[in-house]
């Protein structure tokens, strides 16, 4: 799993919220320009995961490796740095409701490169808009927006910096199919034509499998297995069966049982 | 007669352990409370001395800064002299009441502006104006909290301190000393205006006789506790907003614990701030 040519490593991770522990001892390694997608249950850390990767969150023990180097202890300051090249996409966009569109796509820009001038600002913010299919709406604010395309203009402002990893959290959750298939396209454009590398973070397995090079399934606080769409679909693993075949843990079913 | 007490003890025993360990039951949430409080205490000093030490970091954000002087000070004006003007009213109309029955009812322009340059002026503008500004800072950044738009803001690569909490704790400390200046100002005027109706003491009387008493101290003591006030008035705000946790019922806890909050806290602040300033001042 953890192999030299990973850009992202997770060791051991641990992390725990008061008496919950969400991870003991995950191992996870992404490999560059692949697009894995971590599928588990609600409430089994798939978030947390990606949030810990640019320090939103922080883990209990274990280590995070990013390009080679270990980031696990970083300062907000040294975060900055993995944050530009770390984009994310959240699972509600996360816009600025008090911006306007184009401002909200300018808002990395500014943080990131406070030297860029307005036109080039501009262009950026037009040029990104285009690739996600929403070109000419800079003016609109986030309130005008449907929820398809709110979670493309949240894609916008998180490419805009051209990052070189981008992280999914549930981007096709609360669709209707044609914009679940529109952000699903989206998703393998962002690797065929940015060189993208992506983790998705998703419990919609047909996106699932259309969007993933590798699946990595969490349960029981780890990963329980990583393997191609293939694997994934012909493994013998008990977890990934009941995850894939939507059946309750053997101990859950004795106990609804019972 | 004498096995009487021996045989009581092992009861009186137990009654005694069950009574400390009933009283322990009581005061261990008391505890786990007040380490609590001491906790969000702790955290606001934190919040507001992070927020007004990174104002300065460049860049500085102006507009910011001038869009919550705006939003959150020009939008209270009417609140603000509206509550000064009756608070005027009524103050003035007590102390002309009971003034005149020692027969001083002349001192009254004295009595109130004083009063009102010092406390009223203050405090009932911190009081009202605060209540509102801090409850609809927490609801804002509460609000933008639960859609993670905080989150978004540090992955994005900016602060969300700096960019958030520094323009709107600033734009407090600023705005609410100017909203005293003109709560002061209203409540002088209604005064007067209530004490000639009621009392048939002339303006210039009122005024001369305040004049006399009331200096530019008097005056900058309660300018000065606004000062304080806005920054109370605004660390509350961000840092319940900050700490909002479960959704929506989260923002609505944090902007009524705001009003609370900060009202207390400005209530046990005046008390302090008005022995130091009488101490200083005198």
């Amino acid at each position: 799993m953890s192999e030299g040519g990973d850009i992202i490593r997770f060791r051991e991770l641990k992390k725990a919220f008061g008496p919950k522990v969400v991870f003991d001892g995950l191992n996870l390694g992404v490999r560059p320009r692949e697009t894995l997608t971590v599928i588990g249950g609600s409430g089994t850390g798939k978030s947390v995961l990606l949030k810990s990767l640019i320090g939103l969150l922080h883990p209990d023990a274990g280590g995070i490796d990013f390009k080679g180097q270990e980031i696990t202890y970083y300062s907000e300051r040294q975060f900055l740095d993995v944050r530009r090249q770390v984009a994310y996409v959240f699972q509600g966009s996360a816009l600025f409701d008090s911006l306007t569109v184009g401002e909200n796509i300018a808002y990395p820009l500014r943080e990131h490169f406070p030297k860029m001038d307005r036109r080039e600002l501009a262009e950026r913010v037009a040029r990104t808009l285009k690739m996600v299919n929403l070109p000419g709406i800079e003016g609109m604010y986030p309130a005008d927006l449907s929820g398809g395309m709110k979670k493309r203009v949240g894609l916008a402002r998180a490419i805009t910096t051209e990052p070189e990893v981008i992280l999914w959290d549930e981007p096709t959750t609360g669709l209707d199919p044609i914009s679940t298939r529109i952000i699903e396209d989206l998703i393998l454009r962002m690797k065929a034509e940015l060189g993208c590398t992506s983790i998705v973070v998703t419990h919609d397995m047909p996106s699932a499998y259309y969007v993933s090079d590798r699946m990595a399934l969490i349960a029981n606080r780890k990963i329980v297995q990583v393997g191609t769409v293939d694997e994934m679909q012909h493994s013998r693993n008990s977890d990934v069966r009941a995850f894939l075949d939507a059946r309750l843990p053997r101990a859950e079913s004795r106990g609804v049982g019972a | 007669m004498s096995t009487g007490p021996t045989v009581s003890r092992p009861d009186e025993r137990e009654s005694i352990a069950g009574l400390v360990g009933e009283q322990l039951e009581q005061l261990l949430p008391f505890r786990h409370r007040a380490r609590n409080a001491l906790d969000a205490l702790g955290g606001c000093f934190l919040l507001a001395a992070r927020a007004l030490a990174r104002g300065f970091r460049p860049p500085v954000d102006l507009g910011a800064l001038l869009y919550q002087v705006e939003s959150l000070g020009v939008r209270s004006l009417s609140i603000a002299s509206f509550t000064a003007v009756f608070a005027g009213l009524v103050i003035c109309l007590q102390f002309g009441f009971f003034l005149g029955r020692f027969g001083v009812g002349h001192t009254v322009g004295k009595v109130a502006v004083l009063t009102i340059f010092r406390e009223l002026g203050p405090v009932l503008t911190a009081l009202t104006v605060g209540s509102r500004i801090g409850s609809g800072i927490a609801a804002e950044l509460g609000s933008m909290n639960v859609t993670e738009q905080l989150d978004a803001i540090r992955a994005l690569g900016a602060d969300p301190v700096k960019k958030l909490v520094s323009p709107r704790i600033w734009a407090c400390i600023i705005v609410l000393p100017l909203l005293t200046v003109l709560a002061d100002v209203a409540g002088m005027v209604a005064g007067a205006g209530v004490v000639n109706f009621e009392y048939h003491i002339p303006l210039v009387q009122f005024y001369e006789s305040a004049l006399d008493t009331v200096n530019l101290k008097d005056f900058f003591s309660g300018v000065g506790k606004a000062v304080v006030f806005g920054a109370i008035v605004g660390a509350v705000g961000c840092y319940q907003g900050f700490q909002v946790r479960g959704g929506t019922e989260g923002v609505g806890r944090a902007t009524t614990e705001t009003v609370a909050v900060a009202s207390v806290a400005v209530l046990v602040a005046d008390f302090f701030l008005t022995k130091l300033l009488l101490l200083v001042l005198t």
